[in-house]
């Protein structure tokens, strides 16, 4: 690459993370560190019936026997657990009714953030859950979705109101010993959202979940858990941002997702945690579970992810294709810059017949930042006449960041097909020139080419998302590439 | 007078390719740039755009009185001057319309202008298509991607059209074209001629220039400007051959 390019890539790759503010705000917090005693202190904190407590008893037994996962291609530094709170809730007065009684300051944080928590002023009907810290602050539209039989609460209010569902459905995608951090989180998640469409529902407007760590030296633990019953169809949204500081935060989430007969859930996500500074230091370890299940025939689910934060990503969202001819989708863009770390990709699980799955990955590297697809595509005995499609494309912005692509195919079934294609590609020099002779600089021209790379899967987010996405991915990738 | 190039030398990798070149060229004007391959025309058009890669080790470029050369390729593209690229790359999932609005209002911006709404844009897109005779899908796609050479050129004419420069310059805009797809590049030419503003057209052969008639040929040769004449010296090239133009050279 020409000397000019460098210059252009290494100012474009410098920009500052726009989040990093931190509330001013009357926080509980339970004492740092990890025990039984603090997972007792959790549940009682949220009132939660005996099998809730049980269940995270169990999953911390197991968490104590298991390793944090060396196969990933992460550098992940020493996490001392016993130094992290696992508990910090802005604190509330008493039980909420309406949005005047949500701490102004809270409001302002949210709205600072472009979330407005206000229904009347929302735009185009997109009903919204609000997760600070360890609790969830507000959940809109509730009412009205509550006319359709839509439940969209915060995950504790579920386990309260709807204790059935919740102890039929947790943990039956991620089990709590699923993983080393699913097992964490099974342990001390404290909040999150939680979703039912009722049978034959097509949810009528966009939900989404926002995520904010605030408090400080505080992991994040929530969990999701989406369920569309038969023939039902929602559309999932979740973004989340974090305080600038220069430790580093665990972020362990669980996202479980449960599509039965002919049901579709599309959820999509746009990750921007605090990705650390140019020197890498700080920025959130994100250490992310999600898993659907295509339980009944004919259903869909589709992962949509646009991963621009964190200074370690270890996720891979899933698809369990269990129902005949059910359908997983996986279309993701990761930008890593600076020294972030990705290591993100996919599992589709194949076992129903005639089940079919795409994948489109585009990674986006730059600085020192190394990013890796990890894709396994698996098709069982059962699953005849399955296919798979994935496109693993790579994009190198600058000589000194790496991109890698792990893809994993095992088939025991001959009516089945698997594609795989993969490419890796860079920004050339032509190109820039072209966009800067007519007129267009450095930095926009590289926004504009990365945004086209990546157009295939920012097409596929919600409207209300997709502006977002661009407009993060260029700023993303702000003074990022040496 | 609208450009004025005096003594440049360029090079790349360490080789000489431009030897002096000196050229003006003012307001109203068509000039033709012929000469064989390799004898510095690409190299000119690239140096005056500011591409990087050659190094002006001597001479000047003054562009509207102003020094061009420390001026970064955006702005110079900003102040006007355009170029239409013998090859034109090929940009993926980027559209031409969101290219061009892109472009445009970078541009409108430099100048202090707002950028234009999206309903005067569409139409302004629309008016220029009809120019080069595009048709109405092409801006959806991807910027070159898949184009065929006559798209490509076609492409390179609209965004012309679109920006309205005040200086073009067109390399080898004829090369790959079929005589239909030249004959509409020529008429796009030829539309947006005016007295405010010049185009510089380089080309191999005569043929082009059956279709946008310059005031003004130069015959590049060996990294200078060797022969200059009216339009009336294309032909004799047409007609002699480059050889005519090396022997009168040696003879000299």
């Amino acid at each position: 690459m020409a000397d000019d390019t460098r210059n252009i890539l290494d100012e474009v790759t410098g920009k500052e993370y726009k989040y990093g503010f931190v509330t001013e705000i009357d926080t509980e917090f339970a004492p740092p560190g990890l025990n039984e005693d603090i997972i007792r202190f959790i549940s009682e904190k949220k009132e939660e019936p005996e099998f809730m407590l049980e269940f995270r008893l169990n999953a911390y037994r197991r968490w104590l026997g298991m390793k944090s996962p060396e196969w990933a291609h992460l550098n992940i530094p020493p996490i001392d657990f016993q130094s992290i709170i696992y508990y910090a809730a802005p604190k509330a007065k008493k039980e909420l009714q309406s949005l005047d009684e949500v701490d102004p300051e809270l409001l302002k944080t949210f709205e600072k953030l472009g979330i407005s928590l206000e229904e009347q002023k929302h735009l185009a009907g997109v009903a919204v859950d609000a997760v600070m810290d360890s609790v969830s602050v507000k959940t809109t539209f509730s009412d009205t979705l509550a006319k359709h039989g839509i439940i969209f609460c915060s995950f504790s209010e579920a386990v309260k109101n709807h204790p059935e569902l919740v102890k039929q459905y947790m943990g039956s995608v991620v089990a709590s010993g699923d993983n080393y951090f699913a097992a964490l989180n099974s342990a001390v998640f404290s909040d999150g959202s939680f979703v039912y469409i009722p049978k034959g529902v097509r949810c009528p407007i966009e939900l989404s979940t926002y995520f904010r760590i605030n408090a400080k030296n505080t992991g994040q633990f929530e969990r999701t858990l989406i369920i569309a019953d038969e023939g039902a169809y929602v559309s999932y949204m979740e973004g989340c941002t974090a305080p600038q500081r220069d430790e580093n935060q665990l972020h362990a989430a669980i996202v479980e997702i449960i599509a039965l007969k002919d049901a579709e859930v599309k959820y999509s996500t746009v990750q921007n945690w605090y990705p650390g500074n140019k020197d890498g230091e700080g920025g959130i370890y994100n250490f992310v579970t999600k898993r659907g299940i295509c339980k009944g025939n004919n259903s869909k689910i589709s992962w949509t992810q646009v991963e621009t934060g964190s200074a370690i990503t270890w996720k891979y969202p899933s698809c369990i294709l269990q129902g005949d001819n059910s359908v997983g989708e996986f279309y993701s863009v990761a930008v890593t810059n600076n020294h972030q770390q990705a290591d993100t990709g996919t599992k589709m699980i194949h076992i129903g017949k005639n089940t079919r799955s795409t994948i489109i990955s585009k990674g986006i590297s730059a600085g020192l930042s190394n990013n890796s697809y990890r894709g396994l595509v698996k098709v069982t005995k059962r699953a005849e006449g399955s296919r798979n499609f994935s496109q693993c494309d790579s994009l190198l912005l600058g000589d000194k960041c790496g991109a890698h692509t792990f893809p994993y195919i095992q088939t025991e079934n001959k009516s089945s097909i698997v594609e795989h294609e993969a490419t890796t590609s860079k920004i050339s020099d032509d190109q820039l020139f072209y966009c800067q002779q007519r007129g267009i600089d450095a930095e926009s021209a590289i926004g504009l080419i990365v945004n086209g790379y990546a157009r295939e899967v920012l097409s596929k987010l919600p409207m209300e998302f997709a502006v977002e996405a661009q407009k993060l991915l260029s700023i993303s990738l702000e003074g990022s590439v040496g | 007078m609208l450009l004025q190039i005096k003594n440049l030398h360029a090079q790349i990798n360490g080789k000489e390719i431009l030897r002096g070149v000196n050229l003006e060229v003012k307001a109203g004007e068509v000039h033709a740039i012929m000469g064989p391959n390799g004898t510095g025309k690409s190299t000119l058009a690239s140096v005056i755009a500011g591409r990087e890669v050659f190094e002006v080790t001597a001479g000047e470029v003054l562009y509207n009185g102003k020094n061009l050369l420390e001026m970064p390729v955006e702005q110079r593209a900003r102040e006007g001057i355009f170029l239409g690229f013998q090859y034109p790359v090929e940009i993926p999932g980027v559209s031409i319309t969101n290219f061009m609005r892109t472009a445009l209002n970078e541009v409108r911006k430099y100048h202090g202008q707002e950028p234009l709404s999206g309903a005067a844009f569409l139409a302004r897109m629309e008016e220029k298509k009809k120019l080069v005779e595009i048709q109405s899908k092409l801006t959806n796609r991807s910027v070159n991607e898949g184009f065929s050479g006559g798209e490509k050129k076609k492409n390179e004419i609209f965004q012309m059209a679109m920006l309205e420069p005040q200086l073009a310059i067109l390399d080898e805009t004829d090369s790959g074209l079929d005589i239909d797809a030249l004959r509409i590049v020529a008429n796009g030419v030829n539309a947006l001629r005016s007295k405010d503003n010049a185009i510089i057209v380089i080309t191999h052969y005569q043929r082009l220039l059956d279709y946008i008639v310059p005031d003004i040929v130069h015959v590049l040769f060996d990294g200078k400007i060797v022969k200059t004449g009216g339009k009336e010296l294309a032909l004799e090239l047409e007609g002699k051959g480059y050889d005519w133009i090396r022997k009168e050279l040696e003879t000299r």
